[in-house]
């Protein structure tokens, strides 16, 4: 099945997708080695290389078109709203663990998303995790299936809107 | 004391007292999802914030330190949403308040009748 898929894309689009996973490889190994010394640059050039070249058919996620201004302004958009929900669920869990009378009404709810790619619905899935108290059960084609610690609503419309509306909106932007 | 010393420090002690809640969480809720609820978010942002810690502490480290910052807001989710999956799966013991709400019941009894 994956091969199909995989010999249907054009040149082009690996090529694109080889060299966006060896511009990222290499940024992660620019960030362990912490040197520019050549000798350690030329043996990640060519260790990236080799790497994004046996993983083509498994890192999928993006191509060279991630790169786009407009997406990166995006990217860092998603890292800020991120960061502040990561730090507000925090706060909520600190809040439900420290009350004597322990505030909790769980449930699971279910509501439908508009992304398709896979790797899109997969980093909707952990930011839903890292926010407030909601954790992600799992994911049947475009349903998810919500943990909700304070259930308000069993409407798949409102769930979505009260749980996922502010990072669907900004990674339809980047995917 | 220069600042990136105090800001480590400071760092460091957000980070312990996010972990201990995290802990704390554990024991007090009722059942597993509650606890994976308490457990992800205070874990993730506790050791995020211990490890930046470290890296003010230690500026030759800062890029290490992102890189595995990075690693644990993307590897502990997925292991919690692993983790519930399963014990939902297994039939786990699910605590609610009122009237049970699972939506996530039809997926498992249609995976029965299929088999």
């Amino acid at each position: 099945m994956k091969s199909d898929y995989f010999k249907k894309l054009s040149f082009g689009t690996k090529m694109s997708r080889f060299f966006m996973n060896w511009i990222f490889l290499m940024m992660v190994w620019l960030g362990f080695t912490n040197s520019f010394a050549p000798q350690e640059l030329l043996v990640g050039v060519f260790l990236t290389a080799l790497i994004s070249f046996l993983g083509i058919r498994l890192f999928t996620c993006c191509d060279l078109s991630l790169l786009h201004p407009v997406r990166l302004f995006n990217i860092l958009k998603f890292i800020v709203v991120f960061l502040i929900a990561l730090i507000k669920s925090n706060l909520d869990v600190a809040r439900r663990v420290l009350s004597p009378s322990l505030p909790i009404n769980p449930g699971i709810v279910k509501f439908k998303t508009k992304l398709t790619k896979n790797f899109a619905k997969m980093v909707l899935a952990n930011s839903i995790t890292l926010t407030p108290g909601t954790l992600t059960i799992d994911i049947v084609d475009d349903t998810f299936y919500i943990h909700w610690i304070d259930t308000l609503t069993t409407n798949p419309e409102e769930a979505f809107k009260e749980i996922a509306e502010q990072f669907e909106e900004i990674l339809l932007k980047i995917f | 004391m220069s600042i990136l010393e105090i800001l480590g420090g400071i760092s460091l002690v957000i980070g312990s007292i996010f972990l201990f809640l995290g802990s704390l969480g554990i024991y007090r809720m009722p059942d597993v999802f509650n606890r994976l609820q308490a457990g992800t978010k205070a874990s993730t942002l506790g050791a995020m914030a211990t490890i930046l810690g470290v890296g003010l502490l230690a500026p030759g480290w800062i890029l290490k330190i992102i890189i595995i910052i990075l690693f644990i807001g993307y590897s502990n989710p997925i292991s919690s949403h692993a983790l519930a999956r399963a014990m939902h799966k297994r039939k786990a013991f699910m605590y609610f308040k009122g009237e049970e709400i699972d939506a996530y019941k039809e997926i498992e009894e249609k995976d029965n009748t299929e088999k």
